[in-house]
């Protein structure tokens, strides 16, 4: 019997597919060679499909015996040279953080998703929130740079899912996709496969293995990596390290390397950071969300239009790196923003640091496990 | 012809701008790397299809000496890491190096499922009985009444039996040396290469300068005498009490990677039909 959940070739087909499900999908269609991981509701789906269609592909699923085993063994598969991931949500995601400051030391391409549902600690396994936006930035210790998306829509889970293995192996970083539990499990009708999927591929040294150094800041922001067991034999590790990738205490080779670190996303701001924006040519007050939280945000901002007032609606389908520049000219333009999260006011501050009091600026908030809806929205407006 | 090293280790090594090494004078962790590479060189490997993976401590330093493919990971995960990268290159032979607690403290979960899930791995745990590189804290391996920097009226807490947990939890192979038998342990070591399926080599190793000089052991050398004096081949019924050396567990189990190829090959058959 042919599994329906394995996307096809050829003529696009409508479908009504499950977020968790898109993201698995659009995993395999981004060339998902390995997928580790640890079941944890509201993420199992994912792993669920996986698990079966992987080894139909030629690939490996293992299910690991916690979330900190599971990153792990996606980081050494990657230095297999296979592209790979793991998901879970967010208790899960608190303890991959250890091997997330790893994965952006030593500068090695995988994907996590983070299933968002209500917290901390165990919260509500069923319930979604959107607090896991600033563990997504800082939650590993030590400064570190980090790509994460947030899709709002089930067919943008899957093309999200897809642009995070691409970015992961452009940039040679870990990418988060950090979702929720609402996007997870609820179904919408997508047309897959989609008309053109773009698939990066690793950058491989072109220079022979004694002239190559993995951490080279001379070859690039984001230098080529080979895979282990090709002939370039060369040391990893969480330590400082200096080009050849052994431990150093020397500072300018320390600052060298972290410099190229940062730069190599904060001067691609511009490529990476997607922010959507609809009805801001007139609009005096936008809702800025992210997420499913945008779903609700996109009603409010319609109704409000019918209802003849100038609200556009900015969603951020990329957390981080943050656009400040892009929030600091919508600020410009309108008088007041609304921030819509499932948190206390996680992407508020940075939406603050951007505008600089250029305009008014106003959360909306819950973390009760319900979603906020239009009409709590449109009382903001008021 | 290339010039043959006068110590043919030193071929494997990364002397060119690796060492003084970090570890302390007399410390036993030379002793292990240097039965590894003898090991690697007995099997004929090259170089390019042998990793070696470590943990934090002690021990975690060892691959960056070794001109191999190798990977320094977090601490306890080794076993995770070298997981994923073993089912990626079931070509390359992945040998993991643990100390005690790296490998049974922080670890012990990861040892406990590597071991279970019967993963074609080489682990050897560089057992010196105590958290070297912090200063002497004990671990899981410290004997009942031994001091440690964090026990010092001594350790109230048991031991892990290494080898016995191993067995327990489902290792092909298992074996126990000290670093006083080097040539049994470059045997050893070699053998559980060669094994299919997880192997576990326990190397009791001397730490001179923090579980030393805490319980009164002596010096390197007093220490590795200790070893001679307190361990015997396994099945020696003349010595009962002394801990025995040797292979202890050798079974034929089916391993993980070579039963998950074959799972993707009736997979795809299926998927195939």
């Amino acid at each position: 019997m042919s599994d329906p959940l394995v996307p096809r070739h050829g003529q696009p087909k409508a479908r009504l597919m499950q977020g968790n499900v898109a993201i698995a999908e659009g995993a395999l269609a981004a060339g998902l060679g390995f997928f580790a991981a640890y079941p944890i509701t509201p993420a199992n789906e994912i792993a669920t499909v996986l698990s079966r269609a992987l080894p139909r592909r030629g690939g490996v699923f293992i299910q690991m015996e916690d979330e900190i085993a599971s990153l792990s063994a996606v980081i050494g598969a990657s230095f297999g040279r296979l592209k790979a991931a793991t998901a879970t949500s967010g208790p899960g995601f608190s303890l991959m953080q250890e091997s997330i400051g790893y994965a952006a030391a030593v500068e090695i391409p995988c994907v996590i998703i983070d299933v968002q549902r209500a917290g901390p600690s165990t919260g509500m396994p069923g319930a979604p929130a959107q607090g896991d936006v600033m563990q997504a930035r800082w939650g590993t210790h030590g400064d570190h740079p980090i790509i994460v998306l947030s899709p709002s829509y089930v067919r943008e889970a899957y093309e999200l899912t897809i642009h995070a293995f691409n970015l992961s192996e452009e940039y040679r970083t870990p990418v988060i996709l950090l979702t929720d539990e609402v996007l997870g499990r609820m179904s919408e009708r997508v047309e897959l496969p989609l008309p053109q999927v773009q698939v990066q591929q690793r950058h491989h040294p072109e220079v022979p293995p004694e002239w190559y150094f993995p951490f080279d800041n001379e070859a690039g922001d984001v230098p080529p990596l080979i895979s282990f067991g090709h002939g370039y034999r060369y040391h990893v590790t969480g330590l400082y390290h200096d080009k050849a990738g052994f431990p150093t205490g020397r500072k300018d080779e320390i600052d060298d390397w972290q410099d190229r670190l940062f730069r190599k996303i904060d001067n691609n701001v511009e490529r990476i950071a997607r922010i959507e924006m609809e009805e801001m040519d007139d609009a005096e007050a936008a809702i800025v969300a992210y997420g499913s939280t945008a779903r609700g945000a996109r009603h409010a901002m319609k109704e409000a239009r019918q209802q003849g007032k100038a609200v556009g609606l900015v969603r951020l389908v990329t957390l981080w790196p943050f656009h400040y520049a892009a929030m600091a000219s919508i600020g410009r333009s309108v008088r007041r923003l609304i921030v819509a999260e499932m948190n206390r006011g996680q992407m508020l501050g940075e939406v603050e640091r951007a505008v600089k009091g250029e305009a008014q600026v106003v959360g909306v908030n819950r973390t009760d496990g319900e979603m906020i809806s239009p009409s709590q929205l449109l009382e903001a407006l008021e | 012809m290339k010039k043959k090293a006068a110590i043919p280790e030193h071929d494997y090594l990364r002397t060119h701008k690796r060492f003084p090494s970090v570890w302390c004078p007399g410390c036993g962790i030379g002793t292990v790397l240097g039965a590894i590479i003898r090991a690697v060189q007995a099997l004929n490997l090259s170089k390019d299809e042998v990793a070696l993976l470590s943990g934090i401590g002690c021990t975690g330093r060892m691959p960056v000496y070794v001109d191999f493919n190798t990977m320094h990971t977090t601490h306890g995960r080794a076993l995770a890491f070298a997981t994923g990268l073993k089912l990626a290159r079931p070509d390359m032979e992945i040998i993991v190096v643990m100390g005690d607690g790296d490998a049974l403290a922080i670890g012990g979960n990861h040892f406990i499922h590597a071991a279970r899930r019967n993963v074609e791995l080489t682990a050897i745990v560089v057992n010196n009985r105590i958290y070297g590189m912090t200063g002497g804290q004990v671990s899981p391996t410290t004997p009942t009444g031994e001091r440690g920097l964090t026990a010092p009226f001594g350790q109230i807490e048991q031991a892990f039996d290494i080898a016995r947990m191993a067995e327990a939890a489902g290792a092909s192979f298992v074996a126990r040396s000290t670093t006083y038998h080097a040539m049994e342990l470059d045997r050893l070591i070699a053998r559980g290469i060669e094994k299919r399926g997880f192997s576990v080599i326990e190397v009791l190793t001397q730490c001179p300068v923090s579980y030393g000089e805490l319980n009164q052991a002596g010096d390197a050398v007093e220490m590795l005498k200790w070893f001679r004096d307190n361990t015997t081949p396994v099945g020696d019924r003349a010595a009962p009490g002394k801990i025995p050396r040797g292979v202890l567990v050798d079974r034929e189990l089916p391993g993980y990677v070579e039963t998950y190829q074959k799972l993707i090959a009736s997979a795809r058959k299926r998927a195939r039909a």
